[in-house]
């Protein structure tokens, strides 16, 4: 079953619709309920391996629907210490509930000064309006 | 959308939710509720599609059978009124320009169900062609078009089964329509074809019988799944039909358009063939993907009834045996797939029915 819109307020938002929940020295990837919503139902995840280095705005996997292929753009910079394997098997848990059992990656933080630049929800909810 | 067609039941796929996306000049109903559950709703009991962006020929008059012989593949003489045949329309290179469904009402009567991208085009081919006096017309826009398929379709619209490509005129729900036994998923089933300003009563009384709501998302993972071909993918006026594998259409020993070419073809053997093919590694093979070294991949998806990528592709005849594995270029990762014998999945059989083969 497909998740109500929304969008949680203590996230960091990235315009290419992709989230960061900031813990600390970690964070924690995802894709916005918006995000999932253009795609349709998720059908495949390709993760970037453990130990992998991410930088900001840039791909640091790929995600699929029946009909499209997306690539996932990462907030922050840093290097991967786990990804969500259980998407492996259930990718659409990333329809069912995008903030929570469909995160995507956690990663130890290169510079968290850089989540100065990303969009808090309301900027977040005023792109959605714009676009 | 601007400048885009309408079919007569866009308000009712608007009421119902669906998502909108343009194909072939009409604004259509990709999904409502979503691909997946709407590609099952098909395979175990029934689905409706709004086909009506196909385009709809009626051509009669003398000469017309005649005329329909030299230009189509299959050999008409073999099918007589109430009956169907799915052709292919060559070029003189043995090109395909479309594949279509002729329905045969009489000895000079035929309906002729075409591709929506391709109504142009083929109204121009046929008409050039068609012999003087033969009444041609274009009647897409007057008539809509619903498919209804799956397993428990014909219960649902109370329906006795009848055999594969026959056709009847009939009342279903107080509405007259041709009923086709024929489809684009696989399975069982009918396509109705009706007056424009009856497709909102004939429609409503469909889904009030039960019968789920399908969009072209579907359709495309249906056919894909069954191994039906494509027009503009998986076959084009740059392919023939004996390397596209549909050589069971194509009679050999008749006159028409392009085929002495279809003919040499036949007799040297096609150096390509269109095979399709299941994904042996995580990974969803996609339109225009390399097949290393020397094939392309035509159609490719999700395939929701196996969980797996699957697709169609051209291969060297050499490794297009069922069995052969093949690497596929999917974005820069070489990933394994295994050729496989037709239909990767119906709700009746599937390839691996017969994996013990190879």
């Amino acid at each position: 079953m497909a998740a109500a819109e929304n969008y949680p307020a203590d996230l960091k938002y990235h315009s290419e619709h992709d989230w960061a929940r900031i813990e600390g020295a970690e964070a924690v990837f995802g894709i916005t309920w918006k995000a999932q919503d253009m795609l349709g139902e998720l059908v495949f995840f390709q993760p970037p391996v453990v130990g992998a280095t991410v930088t900001k705005d840039g791909a640091y996997g790929e995600i699929e629907s029946v009909k499209a292929v997306s690539d996932l753009v990462a907030p922050l910079s840093g290097k991967v210490i786990q990804v969500n394997d259980k998407l492996q098997s259930t990718p659409e848990t990333i329809n069912d509930d995008p903030y929570g059992e469909g995160w995507l990656v956690r990663i130890e933080l290169a510079d968290p000064a850089e989540a100065d630049a990303l969009l808090d929800v309301e900027a977040y909810k005023q792109l959605l309006v714009e676009e | 959308m601007p400048g885009l067609k309408r079919t007569p039941l866009f308000d009712r796929h608007i009421a119902l939710g669906a998502r909108m996306v343009p194909f072939a000049g009409y604004e259509m109903p990709v999904f409502y509720e979503g691909v997946i559950s709407e590609h099952k709703a098909v395979r175990t009991d029934s689905g409706a599609f709004d086909a009506s962006h196909m385009g709809v020929l009626e051509i009669a008059g003398p000469g017309t059978h005649q005329g329909l012989q030299q230009l189509l593949s299959n050999d008409l003489d073999r099918i007589g009124a109430g009956e169907a045949q799915y052709e292919l329309m060559t070029n003189e290179q043995g090109g395909i320009v479309d594949d279509l469904i002729v329905y045969r009402r009489d000895e000079e009567s035929y309906l002729v169900i075409v591709n929506a991208s391709n109504r142009e085009t083929d109204v121009s081919w046929l008409t050039e062609r068609l012999p003087q006096g033969v009444d041609f017309r274009d009647v897409s826009d007057d008539r809509a078009l619903i498919a209804v398929q799956g397993p428990g379709a014909l219960k649902r619209l109370g329906l006795e089964p009848a055999r594969s490509f026959t056709f009847a005129e009939i009342e279903l729900f107080g509405v007259p329509c041709i009923c086709a036994r024929t489809g684009y998923t696989g399975e069982a089933g009918c396509e109705l074809v009706c007056a424009a300003d009856s497709a909102v009563k004939l429609w409503d009384a469909i889904l009030a019988a039960g019968v789920a709501p399908c969009g072209l998302g579907a359709r495309d993972t249906l056919r894909l799944e069954a191994c039906l071909p494509l027009h503009g993918q998986d076959i084009t006026p740059e392919t023939d039909p004996i390397s596209a594998g549909l050589g069971w259409a194509v009679a050999l020993g008749k006159e028409f358009t392009g085929i002495e070419r279809l003919r040499q073809i036949a007799a040297e053997g096609p150096s390509k063939r269109l095979v399709p093919f299941v994904m042996d590694q995580p990974g969803i093979p996609r339109q225009g993907m390399s097949i290393v070294p020397y094939g392309e991949v035509t159609s490719g998806s999700h395939s929701p009834m196996l969980d797996i990528g699957i697709g169609m592709g051209y291969v060297e005849s050499k490794k297009g045996e069922p069995g052969s594995m093949l690497t596929i270029d999917v974005r820069g990762r070489p990933l394994w797939a295994v050729v496989v014998t037709k239909p990767v999945y119906t709700s009746s059989r599937k390839y691996t029915d017969r994996k013990g083969e190879w």
